[in-house]
């Protein structure tokens, strides 16, 4: 593993970020030769239209906004320890991790996935999803057909459902209540090694 | 109703009992069949005006008959099913009605006059059948789960037959069935032709059942491709129960393995090959799209017959040319030939289908055949049952280490439960010959109880069992909307994480693949011109001006008369949702033809598209609670219809016999790049132009839908968000046709305080829906739209011309028109 070892050398403060994703060193190896493969021009970070780029996201209704939680606001790159650290909240969900009390949640807990989720819907950062927001995304996931006072209907009910404090908007809490019979770990997980 | 029912069977028993006398009455005339001509000349008294000229029809005629009866059959079997609760698989019902006709043809002539022979069954009846499921096969699952599917198919068939001959051979010696002629040979023999799980049974039960896609394609990719190792095995242990125990050495034993390598792997090439001819003939058929769609049939029985009379495996032959020639014939062929394919497949399919179940069940009623050794007969049950079970596990077991989403252990239980035997087994049964066979009734007897119990049985219990299990399925309808919305949106993020990482490692085979097929052979055996056709953009410009066109013409009959004006008001109207009523004149026309092929799994009617549509607006209010109790269920039937399909739901479902759905998802794909791009131009144009998006968007509210432009904005851009798009879609489609890698909606130097990704843009609550907002084009000048794509064969000049015709137009109709810069 000589050439591995030497790669993860390249990479500064690898132990670090290894250490807070919990990736192994042939994940983070596997993640730096995509980044590298995504990053054509070699500037070691990544700017929108580099994932623009990939063709695959134009045709996923809420790609955009993916792309959009890798950049923090106001950045417009994403070095590679962001890139990395995005990605781990798609790690599966380690089942024996012995529980520190003092150490920080890791990335890929199911209510980090789920703050993520959250993040992806809450554009404004104010803790809640409006039915504003919750507008818009149902606008980009719904096909053409559908009207405007259906599509309100829909938010409508959706906040009905799940707006337990009636203030019109769904808060993390009610976010993550309503998803409890939902599989997340399953859901928001991919396998990064074969 | 329950008496269609009854009166299709009893018209079918009086055509059965009426016809039969008569068969038996006149063949009995000797005479008469032999020397027609000669006879009525002898006999002539005077000018016959009308004769029954039974003879020279006779066998024509019965076939006719019984494909009728067999129609006939299916129809009363498909009502029982609607109107009694379905409980017993289609297969199943029609196996017990072919015992009733049985019954009755035997009642009739003591003797069973209709048998299925194993020659009818396997040149009439099959082939059309595995052409169907292979044309149809979801290729992508298929091919990314052919590790496993060979690993079930050739060992587990090897397996299954091993144990099951072996351990019959054991009770045999045991003593536990009586007295026997019979030996080691042939009871292996009898253990390769009742291992095989049949493909014709696991669609007919699988179908009604809807378990998750991998396992379908697990258990059916299995009983397509285990007839490579069933001919091999069967005629093998033919030829080695013919040669006699004692001349079986090893030289012998090697030569079978290495048969299994020729007609496996023989069988396969050859119908590779026939793809090859196929597809190489669909390119040159321009001139007679009449006849087109006839080739895919005549060259998948050529490949069928000629992998049989080379001793390879037929079946084999048949499914790859099936498999490999899908994507090149529906490109190059004729949409209208296309279509003729699809529904004379699911035709013919669905005929033989129906005819080898019922033929299955009259063929039991036959007192010649019926030999009962209850050792044996029970112990066969059992040991298939079992050693299915087995070797399942077995080999998932095996598979799960290499396998990149483990199969479940539940998914085990279906798989073995699900391992079906049919006609194919009874067909090779009946093929044994009976003096090197003396007990050839026995296993005619086994193999039909066999088949009658797995089909009967197992398909009855199947649907109860995949519940009971909780197996994994298709959409449930009793989540929250919330959860709905959530777990779709969960698909797409996963989809668009797994791009992003490149899904490592995984993935570049299925590139260079891609690549090689791209470059290579899609050159070789696809029109040119379908594949300029396979550019997405040029696709979603055509199904767009499509879409238009139907619009028009829906939106003409509904006024009257294709020449209506092109005031604005009129056109607007009829997509406005406060007419609830004008809307559903108009709509369901449009509806039904999309729905016709929209039907997919979901089964959801026209009735409840059109339900949908009004009542949410408008309302008979008889009271809050019906209009929110109505408006939930709406709510979740629309979530459900029109969310967009993640990649992850791509293949579903597309094995159904009977339904079958044209690619609602290409749609889809293209309605969300359509608005992926146009949000990524909005954000493009705002920041070069210095343009506030918001007052764009807010233009295009339906209440400013006029012509007109409102004097106050600042901007007065087109309108027209068809135009737009054109426009959008004609700035970077030659960018992204040449280069297909930089995305110049994405600039270098975006300020950040300008650069607000769309959705975060301030506008009003949101973009109204497109599809209903657009203007039609109303009059014969805006169709112009239509005309230009196909004078020039490249594929952006259509674009340019559509954008300039309308340009002119434009520029026509108003002085203030002042379109953005390109």
């Amino acid at each position: 593993m000589g050439s591995t070892s030497s790669t993860l050398l390249k990479i500064p403060n690898v132990e670090v970020l290894m250490q807070e994703t919990g990736f192994s060193p042939a994940h983070i190896i596997r993640l730096h030769d995509r980044f590298k493969a995504l990053d054509k021009e070699g500037r070691g970070h990544l700017c929108p239209q580099d994932f623009g780029a990939i063709k695959e996201l134009a045709m996923n209704p809420i790609g955009d906004r993916i792309i959009g939680a890798f950049f923090s606001p106001g950045k417009e790159t994403v070095d590679f320890h962001t890139f990395v650290k995005i990605l781990a909240h798609f790690r599966p969900v380690d089942k024996d991790r012995p529980k520190e009390p003092n150490s920080p949640e890791p990335i890929n807990s199911r209510s980090n996935k789920l703050k993520f989720a959250f993040q992806l819907y809450d554009q404004d950062k104010d803790g809640k999803i409006s039915r504003d927001e919750l507008l818009k995304v149902l606008r980009s996931m719904l096909g053409m057909q559908v009207t405007e006072e259906q599509l309100e209907s829909i938010a409508d009910r959706t906040i009905q459902e799940a707006d337990l404090d009636r203030d019109e908007a769904i808060s993390f809490e009610e976010f993550r209540k309503s998803l409890e019979k939902v599989n997340i770990d399953h859901k928001m997980s991919i396998r990064f090694l074969r | 109703m329950a008496s269609s029912v009854y009166l299709c069977l009893l018209r079918a028993v009086f055509l059965v009992c009426f016809v039969n006398p008569l068969i038996q009455g006149l063949s009995e005339d000797e005479s008469v069949f032999q020397n027609p001509h000669h006879q009525q000349e002898e006999n002539l008294t005077g000018l016959p005006i009308v004769t029954f000229k039974w003879h020279h029809v006779e066998t024509p005629y019965l076939v006719i008959i019984w494909v009728f009866v067999a129609g006939l059959a299916k129809l009363s079997v498909v009502e029982l099913n609607h109107h009694v609760i379905s409980v017993v698989p289609e297969s199943g019902l029609l196996i017990i009605l072919g015992f009733i006709l049985g019954g009755i043809v035997w009642g009739a002539d003591r003797a069973q006059t209709f048998k299925l022979l194993p020659p009818t069954f396997f040149y009439y009846l099959l082939p059309q059948i595995i052409l169907d499921a292979s044309y149809f096969m979801p290729n992508k699952l298929f091919f990314s789960n052919l590790g496993a599917i060979l690993i079930y198919a050739i060992f587990g068939t090897c397996w299954n037959a091993a144990t099951v001959g072996l351990s019959l051979w054991g009770c045999y010696e045991a003593g536990v069935m009586g007295n026997l002629d019979i030996g080691l040979l042939q009871f292996l023999l009898f253990g390769s032709l009742i291992a095989a799980v049949d493909p014709v049974a696991v669609i007919a039960v699988f179908e009604e059942v809807h378990v998750n896609e991998v396992l379908f394609i697990l258990v059916f990719g299995e009983s397509l491709l285990n007839d490579g190792v069933t001919v091999v095995l069967y005629n093998v242990f033919d030829a080695f129960v013919a040669l006699g125990g004692p001349r079986i050495d090893a030289a012998e034993i090697f030569k079978g393995i290495f048969s299994f390598v020729v007609v496996a792997f023989g069988g396969s090439f050859l119908g590779i090959g026939f793809a090859i001819l196929l597809s190489l003939l669909t390119r040159c058929t321009k001139h007679i799209q009449i006849i087109e769609a006839g080739f895919v049939f005549v060259v998948g029985y050529l490949a069928y017959l000629t992998a049989e009379m080379l001793s390879l495996s037929a079946i084999l032959s048949i499914t790859f040319c099936g498999i490999c020639c899908q994507k090149y014939v529906n490109a190059n062929m004729d949409e209208k030939s296309v279509t003729t394919v699809r529904h004379a497949m699911k035709l013919l399919a669905n005929g033989s289908e129906t005819m080898i179940f019922l033929f299955l069940g009259v063929t039991a009623i036959d007192t010649e055949i019926w030999v009962w050794n209850t050792g044996f007969i029970l112990l066969t049950l059992l040991f298939v049952f079992i050693y299915r079970i087995i070797g399942t596990f077995l080999f998932t077991w095996m598979l799960n280490k290499f396998r990149l989403v483990p199969i479940e252990v539940i998914d085990q239980v279906v798989m073995s439960y699900g391992g079906l035997r049919g006609a194919v087994a009874y067909g090779l049964a009946a093929l044994l010959d009976e003096d090197k066979i003396p007990e050839k009734n026995l296993m005619i007897s086994t193999t039909l109880i066999v088949v009658y119990f797995t089909v009967i049985l197992q398909g009855i219990t199947m649907k109860p069992l995949v519940q009971w299990l909780k197996v994994k399925r298709a959409a449930h309808s009793d989540l929250k909307l919330i959860e709905k919305l959530n777990n779709r949106a969960f698909d797409h993020i996963l989809a668009a994480v797994e791009d992003i990482c490149g899904r490592i490692g995984d993935n570049w085979w299925t590139r260079g693949w891609n690549r090689f097929e791209e470059n290579y052979i899609s050159w070789l055996l696809m029109k040119p011109k379908a594949r300029k056709n396979r550019d997405y953009l040029f696709s979603i410009f055509h199904k767009l001006n499509l879409e238009d066109a139907i619009n028009y013409v829906s939106e003409g009959e509904r006024q009257g008369s294709l020449a209506f004006s092109r005031s604005d008001e009129a056109a607007n109207v009829d997509f406005k949702k406060q007419f609830g009523s004008e809307f559903a004149d108009v709509m369901p026309n449009i509806m039904v033809d999309m729905s016709n092929y929209e039907l997919g799994i979901e089964h959801f009617s026209v009735t409840s598209i059109v339900k949908d549509t009004i009542p949410s607006v408008s309302l008979d209010i008889h009271g809050q609670d019906r209009k929110n109790a109505m408006d939930d269920i709406n709510a979740h039937h629309l979530l459900q219809q029109h969310l967009y399909r993640s990649r992850k739901h791509q293949h579903r479902h597309k094995y159904s016999r009977s339904h079958f759905s044209i690619n609602q998802n290409e749609d889809e794909v293209q309605e969300i790049f359509q608005r992926t791009m146009r949000s990524r131009l909005e954000s493009f144009k705002s920041t070069k132009m210095g343009v506030n998006p918001a007052k764009k968007i807010t233009k295009h509210h339906k209440k400013e839908l006029t012509h007109k432009m409102p004097n106050g904005h600042p901007d007065g851009t087109g309108h027209l968000y068809g135009d737009e798009e054109v426009e959008g879609l004609c700035v970077f489609l030659p960018h992204l046709i040449e280069a297909g890698i930089e995305n110049p909606v994405f600039l270098p130097d975006m300020d950040s305080p300008t650069h607000s990704p769309p959705w975060l843009m301030e506008t009003e609550a949101v973009a109204p829906s497109q599809r209903a907002q657009r203007r039609l084009p109303w009059t014969p000048n805006r169709l112009r739209r239509l005309a230009p794509m196909r004078i020039s064969t490249c594929s952006t000049d259509s674009f340019l011309m559509a954008d300039v015709s309308l340009t002119l137009e434009e520029h026509e109709e108003h002085s203030q028109t002042d379109h953005v810069e390109m």
